[in-house]
């Protein structure tokens, strides 16, 4: 009989609507990071470095780019005989077919999947931080305390615990109480959203809500466990932790990369971060450019200047062109003598010649000011932007944009402009492939 | 694909250096990111020959550990695959492999188990992109028993080192010398080799019955007149490793715009085992220009007309100029390098001069690496 000590489940059907037009057309886990890396290539890989090999990936929302990319989990050696890793989408049944509504929900729909593997433990992930994490060692921790359940919290600054879920914790580490964003904290222990269960209590969970609408881990399983007097305890984590999900601190995370020796390093061979490798070859610098602080994918052609970015694979940067504090993601083209600052520039899209993105006065976003904030000039998946254009700040472009899009050549600062329409074709502008 | 495949990967060049000690030719390091029988590997893969053998022999272990799964040119089939091929001993033999076509014959179970009418034959020593099918219509159409892909040189190449062949109007191959001592044509053979399963087999068994070990010297041009030999013009990029002058300008080359385009974002694309490094890292204080970076470095200095390979960091005011480092090499603070090849896995301390007066100037240092 197959027997799995511990299988992992990964949460990655949410879109992450705060990351705004970045998960227009991809679900949040799918976004790149790091320069060649996806979001998701970080709890995948501590899984596999964990000894973890058999992971369930939930997906709902936008999962085509999530599919491609996990493919037969080749790059994570998840493609085994036994186990490995398997795609789960909602799926139609004979009554009562739903969407997954809840994070608890997806799980409570893939018990099938989870009694296959006959384990003893199971993971509950989300697809949305970045950080390094033994999964081994919580599960120790697990056992060590004859767990039900073990959350896996962090210490955060008490001013800053308002923010989470803060768990309150005996000095067992075996949690009494805890709070959702609480407004006086009694503790600064914040939930990450892991978990391990054992199995036959999340089952039993499950099953006993399982008529409980938009059934989810923080509202009703945990509540539930520790109403039951069930035996719950905090692991602490003290390492790099970072959620992405907003678009500020998603750039921040990637900036922090750059520095002389990262709190989140990339270099450490001992925890490696696997991902698709689909380009291969080497990058190469032109006669006249410049390179500071920053960090730059495969197969990326840089005839320009970077300065403290974050630069993806086959990036192509004309002549020229100044880039600064920004995130350039993978395939994208842009042209000669332009100038970008603080942008989020996503993958597959084309900018022209001369086109200056982050100038001017910081003004809110129009459509969504707590989105698009703090001076960051965001560009969709995807998109073209013409040569002799000027973009603001706090602006977002998408689609295939055109001059006449640009009154006087220019986006005011905190403008959206989205085109959704095919107007043009996509290959007669800047140098891209 | 009507073919199976077999790559000679059994060679050592002395004319390699001390660049051959520690590896066969064909898991030379090129262009940052490959070795050179990735690219008869990834031709293979696109043209859709789907069973692979590999003959290797000198410094074995170097190719095998690139080899170690075959999934990254995906021959990781149910049908066919990637074969590896060293010499073993067995009832019928007890030697080295004596020549490219010893090295055939001694595998020749493979040839009669395969049921694919063709065999393309190639070396794993050499840089190019082709379509074997290509080549196989050509001989098809030719009526041809044998297709050696041959390339017109500049006239300024010296050719005296490749097979030189002369061909009639037809294309018909006349005269074949093998490293002649003067070459009669600028036109080479470039190791490419289309021929009949069956045929192969009887000229192979026929040669082991009369001792003759050499493809090209005992089959092909001993065969030249009785055989239908044709020659198939390529004039594509093509490059053979064969010495360290070879090795510089080849991994150079790929500084051009015009080679980049063509080997990296050209359709197919090489394929290579991938080793998941990270992004290549630039620190404060740093210039690059007409550079090839690999994955993995990690860049302090100054870097000018150089190829980097994976995996190297760069010290704290360093100055690489026109040199080829290869993988995993460590290079500490205000360190000089110019016109040379650094050996892989090698460390260079602090303050260190290096540079090739005459020629390229192979560095090999293998001192104690501190780092963090």
């Amino acid at each position: 009989m197959i027997k799995k000590e511990m299988i992992a489940m990964l949460l990655a059907g949410g879109q992450g609507s705060r990351l705004g037009i970045l998960t227009s057309r991809t679900a949040k886990p799918a976004v790149c990071f790091g320069g060649k890396y996806r979001i998701i290539d970080f709890p995948l890989s501590n899984c596999v470095n964990s000894g973890i090999d058999t992971v369930g990936v939930l997906t709902q929302y936008r999962p085509l780019k999530l599919n491609t990319h996990i493919g037969i989990g080749i790059p994570w050696d998840l493609d085994k005989n036994v186990g490995g890793v398997t795609v789960l989408p909602p799926y139609e049944k004979m009554e009562d077919t739903e969407w997954y509504t809840g994070t608890a929900n997806a799980i409570l729909q893939n018990i099938d999947y989870i009694e296959a593997f006959n384990p003893d433990y199971v993971l509950i992930l989300s697809g949305d931080h970045i950080y390094k994490m033994d999964y081994e060692t919580m599960l120790d921790f697990h056992k060590e305390k004859k767990a039900d359940v073990t959350i896996a919290v962090m210490p955060v600054p008490m001013e800053e615990a308002g923010r989470f879920g803060i768990m309150i914790a005996d000095e067992d580490r075996r949690i009494t109480d805890f709070e959702e964003k609480p407004e006086h904290p009694r503790s600064n222990l914040a939930s990450m959203g892991i978990y391990i269960f054992s199995w036959p209590a999340l089952k039993e969970a499950l099953l006993t809500n399982a008529h409980q609408s938009n059934l989810d881990f923080g509202k009703h399983i945990i509540p539930y466990c520790r109403d039951r007097q069930e035996r719950l305890y905090a692991y602490e984590f003290n390492g790099y932790w970072k959620d992405v999900g907003t678009l500020t601190s998603y750039w921040q995370a990637n900036m922090e990369l750059i520095d002389i020796v990262p709190e989140f390093n990339l270099y450490e061979e001992y925890w490696k971060i696997y991902t698709r490798n689909t380009t291969l070859p080497p990058q190469y610098f032109g006669e006249n450019s410049a390179v500071e602080r920053s960090i730059i994918g495969e197969g990326s052609e840089i005839y320009g200047q970077v300065y403290n970015s974050v630069i993806g694979t086959g990036v192509t940067i004309g002549e020229g062109t100044v880039v600064r504090d920004s995130i350039i993601m993978n395939d994208t083209a842009i042209g000669s003598g332009g100038f970008l600052e603080k942008a989020i520039v996503a993958e597959d899209v084309r900018i022209g010649d001369r086109v200056r993105i982050g100038e001017g006065e910081e003004v809110p976003n129009e459509t969504a000011p707590e989105i698009y904030r703090d001076g960051l000039s965001v560009v969709g998946e995807r998109s073209v932007v013409p040569s002799d254009v000027s973009i603001g700040k706090n602006a977002l472009v998408s689609g295939e944009t055109a001059a006449e899009d640009y009154p006087d050549g220019r986006l005011e600062s905190g403008r959206s402009l989205q085109v959704t329409s095919i107007r043009h074709g996509q290959t007669d502008i800047g140098e891209g492939r | 694909m009507r073919a199976i495949g077999i790559i000679l990967a059994g060679g050592n060049s002395r004319r390699m250096r001390e660049l051959s000690e520690k590896r066969a030719v064909c898991a030379m390091p090129i262009a940052g990111s490959y070795r050179s029988i990735d690219f008869a590997l990834s031709n293979m893969e696109w043209s859709h020959i789907q069973k692979v053998a590999v003959l290797t022999q000198y410094n074995s272990g170097s190719l095998n550990e690139h080899l170690s799964s075959s999934k990254w040119w995906d021959f990781g089939r149910k049908q066919g695959g990637m074969f590896l091929f060293t010499p073993a001993l067995t009832n019928e033999s007890n030697s080295w492999y004596r020549g490219t076509a010893d090295a055939i014959a001694q595998n020749l179970r493979f040839l009669k188990n395969s049921h694919e009418p063709y065999v393309v034959i190639c070396s794993g020593d050499c840089v190019y992109k082709m379509d074997y099918n290509e080549v196989l219509r050509y001989h098809i159409d030719k009526k041809a028993d044998i297709t050696v892909v041959v390339r017109d040189m500049p006239a300024e190449v010296r050719v005296e080192r490749y097979g030189c062949v002369q061909m009639d109007a037809d294309n018909r191959i006349r005269e074949f010398e093998e490293k002649p001592v003067v070459a009669k044509s600028n036109t080479i053979s470039c190791g490419i080799y289309v021929i009949r399963r069956r045929q192969l087999i009887e000229l192979l068994e026929k040669a082991q019955e009369e001792n003759r070990y050499d493809l090209v010297k005992d089959i092909f041009i001993r065969y030249k007149d009785v055989k239908r030999i044709y020659g198939y013009r390529m004039d594509s990029y093509w490059s053979n490793i064969a010495s360290v002058d070879d090795y510089f300008r080849t991994n150079m080359d790929f500084l051009k715009p015009a080679v980049r385009d063509y080997f990296f974002r050209q359709y197919p694309p090489v394929n290579s085992k991938v080793l998941d490094l990270p992004p290549v890292k630039f620190n404060v204080g740093v210039t690059v220009h007409n550079s090839l970076l690999a994955a993995g470095c990690i860049i302090n200095g100054t870097v000018e007309n150089s190829v980097l390979f994976q995996k190297v960091y760069v010290g704290n005011n360093c100055v690489i100029r026109n040199s080829i480092i290869l993988n995993d090499v460590y290079i500490g603070d205000n360190t000089y390098i110019e016109n040379c090849i650094v050996e892989s896995r090698g460390t260079l301390q602090a303050n260190a001069y290096y540079k090739g007066e005459d020629g390229v100037k192979i560095v090999i240092e293998k001192n104690a690496r501190y780092t963090m």
